[in-house]
C-alpha cells in the first residue's frame, strides 16, 4: 500500500495550491460578502485545463485521474469553498453523466466544451417535494414527435445562474416509479426554461444557487441521456461520484480550520503564555488533526476506488459522511478556540464554519450517507 | 523560430531555513521550484511562440531530480526539454555552468533567441546569462522588462537603477528577464499529464555533446567558497528620554555625529 502521491499528482496539487493562494484567496472574503460568482477565476481555471481533469483528452479533458481532480477541489476549498463546489458540481454532476452515459454525438456537442471549460455544467434532481426521497419526482417529460416537453421545477441547483448545460431528471412514466425517471441534457437558452432568483444562503455565498423552472420546455429527442427509464440510475451513480467531490470540499475546509488554529494558538497569549501551551487546547488540536487525517484517507481512498472500476458507492458515502462531519466539528471547534475573534468576520473562521454546514446537507445529507452505508451492509 | 530557455531548479528560499552553526541552508523538506525569473523566461518564450510560431526548448543543468522542473516547463507550453546531468558537472560555479550550457546550446544549434531569468534566488549572481552570451558571441539584453519582436529585430526595455533604456538589436540574441516582464501562466493540468506521459525529458551526459573535460565541474571553477556564514545584524535601538526639547537636541546631535544630517 502506497500513501504517497505520484509525481504527476504532486505537481497538480502544487499548481492548485499556487492558484488557490494567488487567485482565490485574495477574493474569498470579498465574494462571501458580495455573493458575486467568481467568473474571472473560472475562466482562469479553464485556461489551466482545470475544468475537465478526469476526462480523456479526446473529449477535451486533461486526462488525469479522479484523485487529481479531488485534490483540486480540496485545494480550492482550502481557500474558498465556493470555488470548490463550482468545480465539483461542474465536473461530477455536469460533465460526468454525459461522459458516462452520453453517446458520441452528445459527448462531442456537450462534453467537449464542458471539459475544456468553455461551458459550465449543472445538474437538476432535487425538487420542492423530492429531497431525500429523490424518487418522487414531479417534473415530467412527455414525448411529442421529435421532442420531449419538460414541465416542473428543480430547486437548490448549484451553478444554476451561470451554467450552460444542465442534466435534468424527469418522469417519463410515473407508473413505473424510479424506473420511470429519465435524464435529459437541457441547454440554457431553451425556450420554456428559466431560472429563479439567486438564493440567499448561510454559506458558499458566491455559488450561484437557483430554482430551475420548466414550462412546456421543448428539447430535441436526441437530448435524452442513456435510455428512457435510466434516469434514476444515472442520478444515483452521478451522486456517488459527486459525493467524493463534496467530501474533498469538506476536507479542504477542515484542513484550513486546523491550520489557522495551529497558527493562532502559537501566537495568541493569555495568562502570560501562548494558549497552545495549555493542555486543554492541545487535546482539542490533537483531536482535530486526527479527524482531518482520517477524513483525508477516506476521501482519497474513495477516489482511488472509483478509478479502480470497483463499486465505490459505499466508499464515497463513508468519505462524505466523515469529511463533512469533520469539517463541521473542526471549524466549530476552531471558532471556539479563536473566541471572540473567531466570531468576527474579520477572520476567516466564521466563514469556514458557515461553509462547512452545507457539506453535511447537499448531494445527500449525512443521514442519506448512513442509509447507503447501512444498506450495503444489510443487503 | 527556435527559442531556448535556460532554467534552474532552486530550493524555494521563502521556505528555507539557515543552519546558524554551519552557515549553510537546511535543504531538507524544502520544496524545489523553477527559479521564479526563469518562469518569466518560459512565459516570454511561449508567448512569442504563440504569436509567431516556432518551438521552445527548455534547457537545464542539474541532478536527475531537476527533471521535475523541466516537466513543469513542458506543462507551461515548452515543446522539448533537455537536462544536462553528469557527475562531471557537479560543483560548477557560474563560469563552468555557463561553459557547459553554452556547449549544449551549440549542439542544439539554429536558435533565434535564448531566454534566461535575470538571476537565481539561491545564488543571486546574475552571471550565467551574460556568460553564455559571451561564450556564444551573441548580443545580449539584460534586465529586460518589456520585449517586442518585429521583422527579425528585438526591441527591449532594460531597467536601470534610476530609469530605463530602450534598445534594439537583431536576432539571434540572449535576453535575461525580470519578474516584471510578464505573469507566468500556471502549468496546465493537461500539460502536466502530457509531460508525464512518457520520457519527455532528454538527459544529456558528457557523451551527448561536445565538451572539454577540463572545463567542467568543481575543478574547473575559478570560484572557491572558503566559508559561508550568516551575517549578524547588530543594529541596536536606543530610546531617548527627557523633555521634548532635550530629546530633539540629543537626536540631532547623534544624527550629526553619525554624519546622517
Amino acid at each position: 500500500m502506497d500513501f504517497k502521491l505520484s509525481e504527476q499528482q504532486e505537481m497538480i496539487q502544487t499548481v492548485f495550491k499556487k492558484f488557490a493562494e494567488k487567485e482565490v484567496d485574495p477574493i474569498a472574503a470579498e465574494i462571501d460578502e458580495s455573493c458575486e460568482f467568481p467568473k474571472e477565476n473560472v475562466r482562469k481555471m479553464a485556461e489551466a485545463d482545470m475544468m475537465g481533469i478526469p476526462f480523456p483528452q479526446e473529449y477535451g479533458g486533461a486526462g488525469a485521474d479522479t484523485l487529481s481532480y479531488i485534490i483540486g477541489v480540496e485545494e480550492l476549498s482550502y481557500r474558498c469553498a465556493t470555488h470548490g463546489v463550482i468545480l465539483s458540481a461542474h465536473t461530477s454532476l455536469g460533465a460526468h453523466p454525459i461522459y458516462k452515459y452520453g453517446n458520441e454525438e452528445q459527448k462531442e456537442k456537450y462534453l467537449k466544451p464542458l471539459a475544456k471549460g468553455d461551458k459550465l455544467g449543472a445538474f437538476g434532481l432535487t425538487e420542492p417535494n423530492a429531497g431525500t426521497d429523490a424518487a418522487s419526482q414531479d417534473t415530467t417529460a412527455e414525448l411529442d414527435g421529435d421532442e420531449y416537453i419538460l414541465n416542473g421545477n428543480k430547486v437548490f441547483i448549484t451553478n444554476a445562474g451561470q451554467a450552460d448545460v444542465f442534466n435534468i431528471m424527469a418522469m417519463t412514466d410515473k407508473s413505473k416509479g424510479t424506473r420511470g425517471i429519465s435524464a435529459f441534457i437541457v441547454e440554457r437558452d431553451t425556450p420554456g426554461f428559466t431560472v429563479g432568483k439567486k438564493e440567499d444562503k448561510m454559506g458558499i455565498n458566491a455559488s450561484d444557487t437557483r430554482e430551475l423552472i420548466f414550462r412546456d420546455c421543448r428539447i430535441p429527442k436526441e437530448n435524452l441521456l442513456g435510455k428512457e427509464g435510466m434516469g434514476f440510475k444515472i442520478a444515483m451513480e452521478t451522486l456517488d461520484g459527486g459525493r467524493i467531490g463534496i467530501a474533498a470540499q469538506a476536507l479542504g475546509i477542515a484542513q484550513r480550520a486546523l491550520d489557522e488554529t495551529v497558527k493562532y494558538v502559537k501566537e495568541r497569549e493569555q495568562f502570560g503564555r501562548p494558549i497552545g501551551k495549555f493542555q486543554g487546547l492541545q487535546w482539542y488540536i490533537a483531536e482535530m488533526a486526527t479527524k482531518v487525517e482520517s477524513a483525508r484517507h477516506l476521501v482519497y481512498k474513495a477516489a482511488l476506488t472509483k478509478d479502480s472500476g470497483e463499486p465505490f458507492s459505499t466508499a464515497a458515502a463513508m468519505a462524505k459522511l466523515k469529511a463533512s462531519e469533520t469539517a463541521m466539528e473542526v471549524s466549530t471547534k476552531a471558532v471556539q478556540i479563536f473566541g471572540g475573534y473567531g466570531y468576527m468576520k474579520e477572520y476567516p473562521m466564521e466563514r469556514l464554519m458557515r461553509d462547512a454546514k452545507i457539506t453535511e446537507i447537499y448531494e445527500g445529507t449525512s443521514e442519506v450517507q448512513k442509509m447507503v452505508i447501512a444498506g450495503s451492509l444489510l443487503r | 523560430m527556435k527559442i531556448i530557455v535556460c532554467i534552474k531548479q532552486v530550493p524555494d528560499t521563502n521556505e528555507v531555513k539557515i543552519d546558524q552553526d554551519k552557515g549553510t541552508l537546511i535543504r531538507e523538506g524544502v520544496p524545489s521550484i523553477i527559479n521564479p525569473e526563469d518562469k518569466n523566461g518560459i512565459e516570454a518564450a511561449v508567448k512569442l511562440k504563440e504569436d509567431f510560431g516556432g518551438e521552445v526548448i527548455v534547457l537545464s543543468m542539474g541532478p536527475p531530480q531537476a527533471k521535475v522542473a523541466l516537466k513543469e516547463a513542458l506543462a507551461m507550453g515548452a515543446d522539448e526539454a533537455i537536462l544536462l546531468s553528469d557527475r562531471a558537472f557537479a560543483g560548477s560555479d557560474t563560469w563552468a555552468t555557463a561553459y557547459t550550457i553554452s556547449q549544449a546550446i551549440k549542439e542544439i544549434g539554429d536558435y533565434d533567441m535564448i531566454f534566461c531569468g535575470r538571476q537565481a534566488i539561491d545564488g543571486d549572481t546574475a552571471q550565467v546569462g551574460p556568460q553564455i552570451a559571451e561564450n556564444l558571441g551573441l548580443n545580449q539584453l539584460t534586465y529586460v522588462s518589456k520585449i517586442e519582436l518585429e521583422d527579425n529585430k528585438v526591441k527591449a526595455r532594460r531597467e536601470l537603477e534610476q530609469g530605463y533604456s530602450e534598445l534594439e538589436t537583431k536576432l539571434p540574441v540572449l535576453v535575461t528577464v525580470l519578474e516584471s516582464i510578464n505573469k507566468p501562466r500556471y502549468a496546465s493540468i493537461k500539460g502536466i499529464v502530457d509531460a508525464h506521459s512518457d520520457n519527455k525529458v532528454k538527459v544529456w551526459t558528457t557523451d551527448d555533446f561536445e565538451v572539454d573535460m577540463d572545463k567542467l565541474g568543481l575543478d574547473a571553477s575559478p570560484t572557491q567558497v572558503h566559508e559561508t556564514f550568516v551575517p549578524k545584524h547588530e543594529k541596536k535601538g536606543e530610546i531617548l528620554e527627557g523633555s521634548y526639547e532635550d530629546i530633539v537636541d540629543n537626536l540631532i546631535k547623534k544624527l550629526r555625529n553619525e554624519n546622517v544630517v
